[in-house]
């Protein structure tokens, strides 16, 4: 956190400072450059903006896409809707919770991967779905989730070493 | 490795001045197309979740190999619909329907197809009930009963290019209404029409407009409802990504009658392939001048900007939908004050659906007559459906309002998958509820769907079949409402927190007698005393499942049986050896080895292995799995 490098947050603020309504759009681009919300970014925005630290963990609390961790290299959104729940999500979610050893939310120990579920991807025809980064993987299957999460570990085992 | 398109971008930054610089362009996109040039169309939206991108690229590949790269349009598509059949390809003039295509098919498409004009057989889809294949979109079931109206260019133009739109019809509603009608008597039009709004409540949309334009206070606002929160839906996602100019010139027409100055297209940050092509068309329309001040050099401005949501069902709701642009948490507040009178930022403002806006150009151009043709007598029109859960041909599905449930999902929608047979749809998601077969040929309006304790809702309906509880589902929808209420109102965060431990109760073999009256009561009391339609309707799920499946719910309680078996601690994980097939399936989509069996033997579970996955129940196809 020590090394976080902040002047991107105040280039971000000076396009916003006379716009109405601009908390979101700015927290938005905020977690979009450091993947999540750091600490010190509220403070400045909560000058930037004139509103109170507080009323800005109020909002970023309450929607679902604003994280106050890190995130993973890649993450799992699973989506957890009507669609695809009546056909079986749910195991497909304890599936991979069981493969990466992670429960909804957290991160892996190697911070490659964060599992987060959503309520609809808008892919409900190809139920179950999920997105990984910005892959939509439709379809799902337990063998299937195995063949994915291998696929993508290797991958980043080859590049580690290289 | 670009394959050359049709027409040359048409000439951008210069702004129009006039509606005839506005038909000239239009008259341009016109004379530089060819309707019997060779083309291939790709959908680029949803069946990326299928690797159409692939095929693409294996395609441009092939084209430029081939040497026809030049001769042959390859055209980036929104959604056809049929995303069962995913990735879809479609070859023009002809207009020949491929399905399930993988790159390895793209050589012989460009040769076989494009080149020689042979059909591939084994890509096109194939009929079982008259055991025949049919190459052409309009033969296949699944499309001839649909009436594509809202959705015409859908699958059919490129929606990144305005050229593309302007050759089908494309801002002449505008045109037409910037030149002969006032604002009164477009709103006069969309009252005759009697379109309703399709976000879900079915609030006359002409009335609406009308209030908010008599409304004092200035400037006004018009809002395009893109929240897209119900579960199990994609219609606003197909419309936007496939088609956004649509939706655009259905908002122009609005801010014209409204006489709203500034506006806002709220979508879902989940959809970003709907936020890149709605980009793109805003980019569009400022630069030709069709968004901004003196539109077409008449006294007419809009200003219209992208709000991207956050992730929150809640904001869905127009209030807390406008609290959300403001920057806040996106919480409702009670109405009245509605936001007719007093909206984003205590002005004026309208707040209709994308499909709502959808139908605005279609009611301008062919008149409000035209429109009520189809339809029934309070509901007029087409209703966009997305067709998903437990049927074969899960996708996008326009059809006439008055149509019935059967007709969808048996007809258009091929029937229940994997021989199991028809159990309940599920209509307007958390606020709607289940339909049980008795009730499939009542024709579908707003106020049917409402006597059978469902709701139109947006349009997701989630087809189950016997393998499907009703009580999880019910346990599912009020899990749902629990992350996402909001927490304002009591009945709505602690009632459906007592509703939600009951079911779960239910589920788990807890169940006691009185869980039947006491939901029923708390649901009663949580209808009238909510503070907005999350709450209000949040019961719903529950109500419509004991209403028609209280058997299930007396299974659960009283023999501590699921016979779905979908609610874990009431399985046994044993195989009932009357009705296991001795097929083996469960052996091989075991994936911890805990099943054994021989050929000619019913399968045996080993508990001590078994993990409760519920895979082999997943694929048992004689529901074996107890
Ligand atoms: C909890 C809740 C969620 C809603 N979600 C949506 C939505 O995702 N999309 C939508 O168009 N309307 C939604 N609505 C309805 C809107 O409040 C509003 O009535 C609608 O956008 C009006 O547009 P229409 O008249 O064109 O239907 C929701 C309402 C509630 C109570
Ligand atoms: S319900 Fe899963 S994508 Fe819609």
């Amino acid at each position: 956190m020590s090394n976080l490098d902040i002047t991107y947050i105040s280039q971000i603020l000076t396009g916003y400072k006379s716009m109405k309504g601009a908390l979101i759009p700015v927290l938005q681009e905020v977690q979009n450059h450091y993947t999540y919300i750091p600490e010190p970014a509220v403070d400045l925005i909560a000058e930037a903006l004139n509103i109170s630290p507080s009323e800005i963990y109020g909002v970023l609390t309450f929607y679902t896409q604003f994280y106050t961790q890190p995130e993973g290299k890649y993450t799992i959104k699973l989506c957890r809707g009507t669609a695809c729940h009546v056909k079986g999500s749910k195991s497909i979610l304890e599936a991979i919770e069981r493969k990466l050893g992670i429960r909804v939310g957290e991160t892996t120990k190697d911070d490659l991967f964060t599992l987060r579920i959503v309520a609809c991807l808008g892919a409900c025809a190809v139920a179950p779905v999920m997105m990984v980064n910005g892959d939509y993987y439709g379809e799902l299957t337990l063998e299937k989730i195995e063949g994915i999460f291998d696929e993508l570990q290797a991958k980043e085992c080859k590049s580690a070493k290289t | 490795m670009k394959v050359k398109k049709e027409q040359k971008p048409m000439d951008k930054g210069k702004k129009l001045q006039s509606i005839e610089e506005l038909e000239s362009l239009q008259q341009q996109a016109f004379d530089r197309y060819d309707p019997l040039r060779k083309r291939v169309r790709i959908c680029m939206t949803g069946c990326l979740a299928h690797g159409a991108d692939k095929v693409r690229d294996a395609l441009v590949e092939e084209l430029e190999n081939q040497g026809m790269s030049k001769d042959i349009d390859l055209v980036e598509t929104g959604c056809f619909g049929f995303c069962a059949k995913a990735p879809v390809v479609a070859i023009d003039p002809e207009d020949i329907h491929y399905q399930r295509v993988k790159p390895e098919d793209a050589g012989e498409i460009v040769s076989e197809t494009l080149g020689k004009g042979n059909i591939i057989d084994r890509l096109v889809y194939f009929d079982k009930k008259a055991n025949k294949r049919l190459p052409y979109t309009q033969d296949i079931p699944f499309y001839k009963r649909q009436v594509k109206h809202v959705l015409r260019n859908c699958g059919r133009i490129d929606p990144k290019r305005i050229d593309h739109y302007l050759l089908n019809d494309g801002y002449k509603a505008l045109a037409k209404v910037i030149t002969s009608l006032s604002p009164e008597e477009v709103i006069e039009m969309i009252k005759k029409s009697g379109l309703r709004g399709r976000g879900g409540g079915g609030f006359r949309t002409g009335l609406k407009w009308e209030i908010c334009r008599r409304a004092a206070g200035s400037p006004k606002y018009l809002i395009c409802n893109a929240d897209e929160g119900d579960p199990g839906a994609f219609m606003d996602r197909g419309l936007l990504e496939g088609d956004p100019h649509s939706v655009l010139e259905g908002m122009l027409i609005g801010a014209y009658a409204l006489g709203a100055r500034f506006g806002y297209v709220y979508v879902r940050a989940e959809y970003p392939i709907a936020i890149d092509h709605l980009k793109i068309a805003l980019n569009e329309l400022k630069s030709l001048g069709l968004l901004g001040d003196n539109i077409l050099g008449k006294d007419f401005s809009f200003h219209l900007k992208l709000k991207e949501g956050a992730g929150a069902f809640v904001c869905g709701e127009e209030t807390a939908l406008m609290a959300s642009i403001e920057g806040k948490r996106g919480m409702p507040r009670p109405r009245p004050p509605f936001p007719a009178h007093k909206g984003l930022w205590g002005k004026p403002t309208n707040i209709n659906n994308v499909e709502t806006f959808g139908n605005v150009p279609l009611i301008i151009l062919n008149g409000s007559e035209e429109y009520t043709r189809l339809g029934t007598e309070k509901s007029k029109g087409t209703k966009i459906f997305a067709l998903a859960g437990r049927v074969n041909n899960t996708g996008l599905v326009e059809i006439p309002m008055g149509t019935s449930l059967r007709d969808i999902i048996f007809d258009i929608g091929g029937g229940i998958p994997k021989g199991r047979t028809f159990k309940a749809v599920q209509l307007g998601g958390p606020s709607g509820g289940c339909i049980p077969g008795d009730h499939l040929d009542v024709p579908i309006d707003y106020d049917s769907l409402i006597n059978l304790g469902a709701i139109m809702g947006s349009g997701g309906m989630v087809v189950m079949d016997s393998a499907n509880c009703m009580i999880d589902v019910a346990r599912f929808f009020l899990e749902f409402i629990q992350i996402e209420s909001c927490g304002k109102c009591i009945p709505c965060r602690i009632g459906t927190k007592r509703m939600l431990e009951i079911l779960v109760r239910i589920t788990e073999g807890e169940g006691k007698e009185e869980d039947i009256s006491l939901l029923k009561e708390l649901a009663e009391g949580i209808k009238i005393t909510a503070l907005c339609g999350l709450g209000q309707t949040a019961p719903n799920p529950v109500l419509s499942t004991i209403r028609y499946f209280l058997d299930e719910y007396k299974e659960h309680i009283f023999e501590k049986r699921c016979p779905a078996s979908v609610c874990v601690p009431l399985i046994k994980f044993e195989v009932n050896r009357e009705l296991c097939k001795k097929c083996g399936i469960c052996k091989k989509v075991c994936p911890v080895g805990a099943v054994s069996w021989e050929k000619k033997m019913p399968a045996v579970i080993d508990k001590n292995i078994c993990i409760k996955c519920k895979t082999c129940i997943e694929n048992c196809p004689a529901q074996a799995i107890q």
